[in-house]
């Protein structure tokens, strides 16, 4: 049969504007941010970069707030994804089965996920509003004192977990049900001749099935929630006093509001660094239960 | 004694249920109910769910700000950035899907997991100097990074579960393979097609960190604009609500029309892993 030099190298010439796109946009930067982390500058035509080696490397990690921010940056993650893969688990088990209005229920647990998260967070922010918001009125209705909220150095970052569970537990739900869909029904039947409970199905049978799509959601969930941005910068631009200020938030502070790029370009290197390195151990770990059992 | 046990547990579920509902609707009802209320009517704690509804709020977003063109701003960006994805994306799956090159779908995957902020110093430099920040093409740019991946990602899944059959025989009948892509493959792509570029438009459209950098006062899209309302001394909190409802209403309409898209593009971005 008889190519055109078209047809022959077809598949390249529909692959190389995406790869050249990605590696331009993406590739160049990342270079960049690493270059530019051995500098100091603050973007001014007139001062030229000024080389300063591993000197905000140094710094960085002299730094009481970017320590801090490591800590909040795993609070927050820690507590988030427990809570969703948790929670997640417990919804796609009492959603799965068959009942009246499934549709509508399915439908609304939709919506958190897809709807804008910055104009969530300020709905939120009204919600946890302490002196005119529902969440202290629903607290004192229960006989209970207010909180508040997103205004304490305390309670900031459980009050943006819950933000982000009411967000995204939907999606780790909908995994999870997705993969009971696909789960056999024999050990069930089994057991229910054993006269085994219902807890017990659920620990034997259930639980070790459905491990390798908790896995892969936990997986998926926690890259994400790493990087959460914008309901934190929405509601607390990471006050007060910095108590909600996780990695993401600093860079952004020292870049684009100190204009401090290279500090900022060091930050975002270890905490670049710090995601693909917990995805690669997530990954490796998955291999390795996935070997196991 | 069995059966009231079981009619105890169905009790239990359906009670749970409807705790699940109400939780995950609140927020969206409240939104709702505080963009028809007056700023006496917030700050008062007695008019929670009865009250005389105003569209007063509604009236001053579009009057006292310009949201026409924010709303504009958004959409042409969403647009943009989805169909130039598209273009870029389709081919790039095919070939991907179709020739087993893994590396490639490797490199679209490593798109996904780097943090966005990681890029923004560098692009922010970059379009400085060329003078594109406050510009249409920057922030299309800067969203495909986004929509580009997902598309890709989702499509080589759809391509990959295609039957060749159909490929094989066009191809014997002396079709090209440019050919049976665009004329045959292209076709019966249309699900794959609506639920990766419905996902790429919504999280276009929900994009706050790359826009509030790249946006200036000519291209702010509507999350930067609501997310400036906030900064004014007192916040008008009905205002602000109807703002919140106009940003939302487009990506939940697209939600509970197409849910079915949604669901599986959401969940084959995982399924895959």
């Amino acid at each position: 049969m008889q190519y055109s030099w078209f047809n022959r190298n077809l598949k390249w010439i529909y692959t190389l504007p995406a790869v050249f796109f990605v590696l331009l946009m993406m590739l160049f930067p990342i270079i960049y941010t690493v270059r530019i982390s051995f500098y100091e500058w603050s973007m001014s035509a007139t001062t030229p970069p000024a080389w300063v080696g591993l000197g905000n490397y140094i710094a960085l990690f002299k730094d009481e707030r970017f320590w801090h921010a490591v800590g909040s940056t795993f609070y927050f993650t820690v507590a988030a994804l427990a809570l969703e893969v948790i929670l997640g688990v417990a919804i796609a088990l009492l959603l799965s089965r068959e009942f009246k209005g499934k549709n509508l229920v399915k439908t609304v647990f939709l919506l958190p996920m897809v709807a804008t998260p910055v104009a969530m967070g300020l709905v939120w922010m009204l919600i946890y509003e302490p002196t005119i918001g529902v969440a202290n009125m629903m607290l004192k209705s229960m006989g209970l004192s207010p909180l508040l909220w997103l205004a304490s150095p305390n309670q900031v970052i459980p009050s943006l977990v819950i933000v982000d569970v009411w967000e995204w537990t939907p999606m780790i739900a909908l995994i999870i049900m997705a993969g009971l869909a696909t789960l056999p029904s024999d050990p069930y039947e089994a057991a229910d001749v054993d006269g085994a409970s219902a807890w017990t199905k659920f620990v034997a049978i259930t639980l070790p099935l459905l491990r390798p799509t908790i896995i892969v959601a936990a997986m998926l969930r926690l890259i994400d929630v790493l990087k959460t941005f914008d309901i934190i910068y929405a509601t607390t631009q990471g006050g007060p006093n910095f108590s909600s200020e996780t990695l993401n938030l600093y860079g952004y502070v020292q870049g684009f509001q100190y204009f401090k790029l290279g500090s900022a370009s060091s930050l975002l290197v270890v905490f670049f660094m710090l995601v693909m390195g917990l995805t690669l151990f997530m990954i490796w770990m998955r291999k390795r239960l996935e070997g196991a059992s | 004694m069995i059966k009231k046990k079981g009619q105890g547990k169905r009790f239990l579920q359906t009670l749970l249920t409807f705790l699940v509902l109400i939780v995950f609707a609140f927020p969206f009802v409240w939104m709702l109910l505080a963009s028809f209320k007056t700023q006496a009517q917030i700050l008062s704690t007695g008019q929670l769910f009865v009250f005389k509804p105003t569209f007063h709020n509604y009236v001053a977003v579009f009057k006292e700000y310009d949201f026409l063109k924010f709303i504009w701003n958004s959409f042409v960006v969403a647009f943009g950035s989805t169909l130039l994805s598209l273009i870029l994306g389709l081919p790039a799956a095919y070939a991907i899907a179709r020739h087993h090159l893994q590396k490639l779908g490797l490199l679209i995957l490593v798109a996904r997991i780097i943090p966005g902020i990681t890029f923004l110093i560098p692009w922010f430099i970059l379009f400085s100097k060329i003078h594109l920040v406050d510009t249409y093409t920057a922030l299309i740019l800067s969203h495909m990074l986004v929509g580009l991946p997902f598309i890709i990602w989702i499509m080589i899944s759809f391509f990959e579960a295609l039957p060749t059959e159909i490929e094989e025989s066009a191809l014997i009948d002396g079709c090209t393979h440019h050919q049976v892509f665009l004329r045959i493959i292209m076709p019966i792509s249309g699900p794959g097609v609506i639920t990766s570029s419905l996902l790429s438009f919504i999280f276009s459209w929900n994009n706050f960190m790359f826009s509030i950098i790249l946006a200036g006062d000519k291209t702010k899209t509507l999350p930067i604009a609501v997310f400036n309302f906030m900064s004014y001394s007192e916040i008008n909190w009905g205002a602000l609500m109807a703002a919140a409802c106009i940003i939302t209403l487009p990506v939940l309409l697209i939600a509970l029309v197409s849910q079915r898209y949604v669901v599986s593009g959401l969940a084959a971005g995982a399924v895959k892993g």
